[in-house]
């Protein structure tokens, strides 16, 4: 199982920093949007984007957390249940933009059932995606609006995001081993 | 993840893996009954069937809107209304309900042991909802949560529309904790599940009520036995107070409900000796005047309501827990 690193905690903050800009910059994502930070690592993405875009336009924006598991469409072909973890949008969807934030974009159903759940919530006034690394290997017609480091992987290849307050490190590296899915 | 179980028949099967899992589960799915649109599509296509043989109103619609709010399909089945009327034996009606496919078989029966039976004949899962004087497995577990829950927050008065949850894991646990159920013992499925569900989590546990409702054989439990409220009140941290339950026939108990509700419901007079942070539950229905006084049961101090709102969490949580995912076990005759 051989270990690469693609990204250092500088790149990283390079990166987040790289994100924000773009986010405040585009057409209508200026003021008023909030973040939706999908299941584990979405979260602290999410919160460290929020942090920047603060430092840039003076407000920050709230910053949500979205279990997903509820709305996978693999629940029937999986032996065991996925642990559900918690969800908490604190801020009324109905007429806001919400920007997605997740680790990694692969097959994109993660995102699809994201989609699904917070229309549940309300109608946004739009959804963007933003992704810290978008590996390529896409099954659904998905892409994101703002994207950290674009690469091409592997099947067998897994990428792993880490956040210090997930992992207690900020990395991100490639491992050779079997495909997870996400 | 998931539970050791198959079937949810007694407290006793439960390791206390399983337990920490339903309720961390229970947790998370209580903020859908909050959202705009109480769905979500977890257990889409699945097929519930409900069949209380024996009349209820919280725990089979608590269990129907469980179901729903993860978009399965629900049936209900009562004695009254079905073939079982034209003399269909149990074992046929459930026999032939199963070469339905249903997913997932929720049980109530007057008789002890039914559940148990019912599991015995078919292939799928099977929730007992309260078999006779046996076992009431889900209202102990929701219990239990509504118990954590109010050590944590602390005492002050709330209904069951109070603050959005928000998934939080509640610090203190109930280990230590005393809890005493008072009542009808001997003829409660409720007592007994949740005597051996808050013993395995640590809590002491004791009963009080007239010795005619009272199995002595409870001791060899570990449980206390106190036929005089006003003694047991100061030092119980939670109070449980069960239903008289007139419907079990003139078996003679106790000279009057005026007299039992005097000595062993909760009023003014034996509620003063009890302690600032208690918190009063009931599983319901209750009889207002006779277990418990009505400004008390509407009291600060009751979390009586949380318990059917927790119900509703703790049922979501055991169909998601049990309901999905392939066949894991085939029974074979």
């Amino acid at each position: 199982m051989k270990e690469k690193l693609l990204m250092s905690e500088k790149q990283m903050i390079t990166t987040i920093r790289k994100m924000a800009k773009n986010i405040v910059t585009s057409a209508d994502s200026g003021q008023g949007i909030h973040l939706v930070g999908i299941r584990t690592r979405g979260v602290p993405l999410a919160r460290l984007l929020a942090r920047e875009i603060a430092k840039k336009v003076g407000q920050t924006p709230k910053v949500g957390m979205l279990d997903i598991n509820l709305y996978r469409d693999d629940l029937s072909e999986v032996s065991d249940q996925p642990i559900v973890h918690v969800t908490d949008i604190p801020f009324r969807i109905d007429g806001t933009g919400v920007v997605l934030v997740d680790d990694v974009l692969y097959t994109g159903r993660t995102i699809r059932a994201a989609m699904d759940a917070l229309i549940d919530f309300g109608r946004p006034k739009f959804i963007k995606l933003a992704v810290f690394v978008d590996r390529g290997w896409r099954e659904l017609p998905i892409q994101a609006d703002f994207v950290g480091k674009k690469i091409k992987t592997k099947a067998h290849e897994v990428v792993k995001v880490m956040f210090e307050e997930t992992d207690q490190i900020n990395k991100v590296q490639i491992k050779r081993e079997a495909s997870k899915r996400a | 993840m998931s539970l050791s179980i198959q079937n949810l028949l007694s407290i006793r099967d439960l390791k206390k893996s399983d337990i920490e899992l339903i309720l961390k589960t229970a947790r998370n799915l209580k903020e859908i009954s909050w959202r705009p649109i109480k769905k979500v599509p977890a257990l889409r296509g699945k097929t519930i069937l409900l069949c209380f043989f024996e009349p209820s109103t919280r725990t089979r619609t608590s269990f129907e809107i469980a179901a729903k709010r993860l978009s399965a399909d629900t049936i209900n089945i009562s004695t009254g209304g079905s073939s079982m009327e034209k003399g269909e034996s149990l074992m046929d009606t459930v026999r032939n309900l199963e070469a339905m496919q249903p997913d997932l078989v929720v049980v109530r029966h007057a008789s002890s042991g039914v559940p148990q039976m019912i599991a015995n004949w078919i292939c799928c899962p099977v929730i007992n909802a309260g078999d006779g004087s046996h076992e009431h497995p889900t209202q102990a577990l929701l219990d239990l949560m509504t118990i954590e829950d109010a050590m944590d927050r602390g005492p002050r008065g709330r209904g069951p529309l109070g603050h959005r949850p928000s998934g939080h894991r509640p610090k203190r646990s109930v280990a230590g904790l005393s809890v005493v159920i008072v009542g009808d013992i001997l003829h409660s499925r409720v007592a007994r599940s949740n005597i051996w569900l808050l013993k395995m989590m640590g809590a002491k546990v004791a009963v009080a009520g007239p010795a005619t409702m009272i199995p002595t054989e409870i001791r060899a439990w570990g449980v206390p036995i106190y036929n005089d409220l006003k003694e047991v009140i100061p030092m119980a941290d939670v109070l449980m107070m069960l239903r008289i339950q007139r419907e079990r026939g003139d078996e003679s108990l106790f000279p009057s409900l005026r007299e039992y509700a005097r000595y062993f419901g909760l009023n003014c007079e034996t509620f003063s000796g009890a302690k600032p942070s208690v918190v009063i539950m009931h599983p319901g229905p209750v009889n207002r005047g006779v277990e418990i006084a009505p400004e008390i049961a509407d009291g600060a101090h009751s979390v009586i309501l949380d318990q059917v709102t927790n119900g509703v969490a703790i049922r979501m949580a055991l169909l998601y827990l049990m309901c999905g995912g392939k066949e894991k076990n085939q029974k074979l005759f």
